[in-house]
């Protein structure tokens, strides 16, 4: 058993970054806490520090002014760390991409395990997206 | 000199939502300024519309919010079709509107179950929610996605409302109503929320015509403004509704603004339902070959207030300027009048009591004493000194720890 598979046998933790996102994405982490989807039955918690954080969330596309805060936030939390792109913004910058604003997809910036497609992806693809990488590692 | 703190609330939160810094300017608990600064979520949307053909800006500004995923291509096809002096199908209307009318019920829900988690209320925040995902399902049966639903094109909208969809949608909105009712109930009887909502973050009919602020807002101060009824759109005038004002101002009558809307949303949808029922499935669109020189101005009711989208035109097939001004805009602004001299807790509440495109108080921040640059607070602290005060309250009314 690697370290990375040792450390996230347990309770995961979340947080939650939004970039320049729409909120879409943002509703859909939220929802996944909610009675329907109700992640906390496997341990899942969103956080407010990610300083106690095992997974990082970014959602949305990258803009100038938030890039440096989500460089600031990836080398506060610990490591090992999962870093979930979720969204078309955060894996490329969507429609986004072309704004005089746009600092780069989330990749680009810091290293990123989990990619979740969809515009925005429903609560059972995000679960789906971390469920899976736990299985592969 | 008086010693000052200064609370920084954001910019990035864990909860959800946009990015927002705000600065309470404080002298003990109460606190006695604010300033904010935004930019975090800029993503320069005019700009990209300007490369964009008009058919390819209803996706992008789609995208402006998740929440009011209907309020900006309605305004921005309001816009459009007022340079290309369209006249849209009755069919369309009606769709039109049930769909936007299904998004403030989604939204104003998402209000209510994010206001209970401020004060402390987290089994508010769960049922809201709850009861929110029916409505996203309606969505999904419509139109094929649970947020962004790509209704709108110049002339009309994109996709039909399959007859045997019909009594779906009423069946869903039969089940939601008695939900919400029973959600109304329990907030609005309830003395503790009473306590800790009415007389705090009150907003004078004075305040909103000075800050311009629009939508729910303003109506609980007794601003009798709505642009559904004002400057009608869409099927509004064709069917019976009517305005909620309050006149209180004060976070409760927000809460009591946005429930009796809620319910007045249900009320359209099922007018509309009944008309699209009576009359045969028919045109849902008409061509729009190309768009004229001209401009265009469009207004649409979103769940927070008056979305305001102006388009300039050159007879080309993309918009040479495209302006947007959207309601937390200037709602945000009254937040110098609500928060000013309200205490730390009171004045998070506030804050959230506007609805504004981003939540104010679960975050990263840290009080800091001004002299020694000592932390004494930070985020997670604000939301429990929040509620803690619903809990003493509590204490004090009923005698028990609840």
């Amino acid at each position: 058993m690697g370290i990375k598979s040792y450390c996230f046998k347990k309770s995961l933790w979340l947080y939650h970054f939004a970039g320049a996102s729409c909120n879409n994405c943002d509703i859909e982490v939220l929802d996944c806490l909610t009675p329907r989807y109700d992640v906390e039955r496997f341990g899942m918690l969103l956080i407010g520090s990610v300083r106690h954080a095992d997974v990082l969330l970014v959602a949305g596309s990258i803009n100038k002014k938030c890039k440096s805060r989500l460089l600031e936030v990836y080398h506060q939390a610990p490591k090992p760390l999962v870093v979930v792109a979720i969204g078309a913004c955060g894996i490329t910058g969507g429609v986004f991409a072309e704004g005089n604003t746009f600092a780069g997809p989330v990749d680009k910036i810091i290293p990123v395990d989990v990619y979740i497609p969809g515009c925005p992806p429903k609560p059972e693809a995000i679960l789906a997206g971390i469920v899976n990488f736990l299985n592969k590692s | 000199m008086k010693q000052k703190t200064i609370i920084p609330v954001g910019p990035y939160h864990p909860l959800q939502e946009e990015p927002e810094l705000f600065k309470l300017f404080c002298d003990g608990e109460i606190v006695t300024d604010i300033e904010w600064e935004t930019g975090y979520n800029h993503r320069g949307i005019e700009k990209i519309n300007e490369s964009k053909t008009f058919e390819q800006v209803f996706f992008v500004v789609e995208r402006i919010c998740g929440i009011c995923s209907t309020s900006h291509p309605f305004a921005f096809a309001n816009a459009m079709e007022e340079i290309a002096q369209v006249k849209v199908p009755d069919r369309a209307k009606y769709i039109r509107t049930i769909i936007a009318e299904l998004e403030r019920i989604h939204s104003h829900l998402l209000w209510v179950g994010l206001a209970g988690h401020f004060i402390g209320y987290n089994t508010v925040f769960m049922w809201a929610w709850k009861y929110r995902e029916p409505i996203l399902d309606l969505f999904e049966i419509i139109t094929g996605n649970r947020n962004s639903y790509a209704m709108f094109k110049i002339g009309g909208v994109r996709r039909d409302i399959d007859e045997k969809d019909y009594s779906k949608i009423l069946k869903i909105l039969d089940g939601v109503k008695p939900k919400a009712e029973m959600l109304m109930k329990a907030v609005i009887d309830d003395p503790v929320i009473h306590m800790r909502t009415k007389g705090i973050g009150i907003l004078t009919k004075q305040d909103i015509l000075d800050y311009c602020a629009v939508g729910p807002t303003a109506r609980a101060s007794g601003v009798d403004v709505d642009i559904r009824r004002d400057d009608p759109y869409a099927a509004y005038p064709l069917v019976n509704w009517k305005v909620i004002v309050t006149q209180e101002g004060d976070v409760f009558a927000k809460a009591v603004v946005r429930f009796l809307e809620i319910f007045e949303s249900i009320s359209i949808i099922e007018q509309c339902v009944e008309k699209l029922r009576k009359d045969p499935p028919g045109q849902i669109d008409v061509k729009v070959k190309n768009i004229p020189e001209g401009n265009g101005a469009g207004r649409a009711e979103a769940p927070r207030g008056e979305v305001f989208h102006y388009v300039i035109t050159d007879g080309s097939n993309s918009p040479v300027r495209h302006k947007i001004r959207a309601p937390s805009y200037v709602n945000v602004a009254t937040f110098k009048k609500s928060c000013v001299g309200q205490t730390i807790s009171d004045a998070t509440l506030a804050l959230a009591a506007v609805d504004p495109c981003y939540c104010c108080t679960e975050r990263m921040a840290h009080v800091y004493d001004s002299r020694t640059r000592q932390r004494v607070l930070d985020g997670r602290g604000l939301i429990q000194l929040s509620q803690q005060r619903t809990q003493t309250l509590k204490k004090n009314l009923f005698g028990k720890n609840t």
